[in-house]
């Protein structure tokens, strides 16, 4: 496996976000709203392709999906996984959700994936030689800028994230909110200067939601799926930079059929209407 | 030495030696030249070098009269204390991480005070990530005093102390300069762990080119987008450690 350097111990006692089939428990403690699934991933191709060996080994008498998702689809996946669960009595439903890059690797290492949601379209096509079938674009989402309530910082817009005295928040340029951050500030001619560049979306909600950042750029959706916990803040023009959410049904698929039925339901006007009411745009 | 152990031994070696050496065949070559001199590589290497050594610094200078407290007071409330020592050693780093946050961040006690009062926000920023090194790395080096001064005994002080030295005296003259062997180890045990620390730093400190990525952050960072540049980053990382360790080493362990 990848890791990034030997030595470092401590990493084992270090919760693993991305195998965590399902909702992993919360990470920062009673502010943190809503299922999460953070932690660093270091070791989350390994465990999480030993972990889905295991249970798929296991498991014979019901069937099992394995729905490799993006963290930002946490709340509506949720939803579907019920929706198809109740359709098909005897399918067991897995999500794993977790950045889509972390997604893409442990695809690209053999984990068992049956069905693959990413949260753009470079990720999708970089594990293009795994995928059973072409991409379909489901979902958008464009960024929108959470503050903590009653706006502290009295932030009234993008270029209020481009300096001056506010603690600014986003995603690094390498994973998908980052990179659409990344064609928004170069849309509006906007130089951003974050105090950091965090590893994921809900990190950066996180530190919103701790009041330890005045502003952080994340998604419609984690806006809304934080309810009460942080204002919204709008960026007009932001549906210009928004993410294209592509689904396709993997190569290796143990359940094809079911992964393709997965694929439809999202896909369909049930999919559409739990993906509009977490706040995505559909196509 | 029964042979017999030459098979664990063997295993255990095995066990540490064989995922470097698949770091090492994973590596592109080609590129690593590119990789390892990139702006952000040589700024991740510079913070992780810097911060390393700010942070053992602060764990000798905090760290050895904690463990000379520890292993020479007496009282009821010294085995409750060493037991808190050694948190940071079996907490997870990102539960560290968030329990800095909570003290030093904006609307921690300490942290509000500070804003307050000093005007200071110590999140984000470098100083973070010293902090957040100190915390994880200080029990290495208490831990390995400790146990030397409970092993060394406190005969060469008792006698120094009937000769007519005084307190200051002795530790200074006795107890350090027996102590620095240990020192030594614990030391570069401390750096290590400083080195490579990484939930504390990115829960606490965040992670920003320059200010606060660490070379295990860049590490963590290019392995969202591109893994031959984590691997050739890791890398770098493991040559770091190595050349740390077989430096201090000959005088830090053999004694």
């Amino acid at each position: 496996m990848r890791r990034p350097s030997a030595g470092q111990a401590e990493r084992r006692s270090q919760p693993r976000r991305s195998q965590r089939i399902r909702r992993g428990p919360q990470r920062h403690g009673p502010q943190r709203h809503g299922p999460q699934r953070r932690g660093p991933r270091r070791r989350a191709v390994a465990a999480a392709v030993l972990l889905a060996v295991a249970t798929t080994a296991c498991g014979s008498e019901g069937r099992t999906l394995n729905v490799f998702a993006a963290a930002s689809l946490t709340e509506p996946f949720g939803e579907l996984e019920q929706v198809f669960e109740q359709r098909h009595q005897d399918v067991d439903v897995r999500l794993n959700l977790a950045g889509s890059s972390t997604l893409g690797s442990q695809i690209a290492e053999g984990a068992p994936a049956d069905v693959f949601a990413s949260a753009n379209e470079p990720v999708m096509a970089d594990v293009a030689g795994d995928l059973g079938g072409e991409p379909h674009p489901f979902a958008t989402n464009r960024l929108t800028i959470a503050v903590p309530p009653g706006n502290p910082a009295g932030i009234e817009g993008f270029g209020d994230l481009a300096g001056g005295g506010a603690t600014v928040v986003v995603c690094q340029p390498q994973v998908p909110c980052g990179a659409a951050a990344g064609r928004l500030a170069k849309l509006t001619g906007t130089t951003l200067r974050p105090a950091s560049e965090e590893q994921d979306v809900k990190d950066v909600l996180n530190k919103v939601v701790t009041r330890e950042a005045d502003a952080g750029l994340v998604y419609a959706t984690d806006v809304r799926a934080a309810g009460d916990q942080v204002d919204e803040v709008g960026i007009p023009g932001a549906g210009r930079a928004a993410n294209r959410y592509p689904i396709a049904v993997t190569a290796r698929a143990a359940e094809p059929e079911l992964a393709a039925e997965f694929r439809d339901l999202v896909l369909g006007e049930e999919g559409r209407r739990v993906l509009r009411k977490a706040g995505f745009g559909t196509p | 030495m029964p042979w017999v152990l030459w098979i664990p031994a063997g295993l255990a070696l095995a066990l540490v030696v064989l995922p470097v050496a698949g770091l090492l065949v994973r590596t592109d070559y080609a590129r690593l030249p590119a990789l390892l001199t990139s702006d952000a590589a040589l700024s991740a290497l510079r913070l992780s070098l810097v911060t390393a050594l700010a942070s053992t610094i602060a764990c000798v200078v905090l760290g050895v009269p904690l463990a000379v407290v520890l292993a020479r007071a007496r009282g009821r409330g010294v085995r409750l204390v060493r037991a808190v020592v050694l948190l940071p050693l079996v907490l997870p780093p990102v539960v560290g991480g968030l329990a800095l946050l909570f003290l030093l961040g904006r609307n921690g006690f300490l942290g509000y005070l500070l804003d307050v009062v000093a005007g200071v926000s110590v999140p984000f920023t470098t100083t973070a990530v010293v902090i957040a090194q100190t915390f994880v790395a200080m029990p290495f080096l208490v831990v390995s005093l400790e146990g030397a001064l409970r092993s060394g005994g406190q005969r060469y002080e008792l006698v120094a102390a009937t000769l007519g030295a005084r307190p200051w005296t002795v530790f200074r003259r006795v107890t350090v300069p027996l102590l620095l062997p240990a020192l030594g180890s614990g030391a570069v045990l401390s750096f290590a762990r400083a080195l490579g620390e990484f939930g504390a730093t990115i829960t606490f400190a965040g992670s920003l080119e320059g200010v606060t990525r660490t070379l295990p952050l860049e590490v963590y960072a290019q392995a969202q987008a591109d893994v031959d540049s984590a691997v050739a980053l890791a890398l770098l990382l493991i040559v770091v450690a190595v050349v740390v360790i077989a430096v201090a080493r000959p005088k830090a362990f053999d004694r």
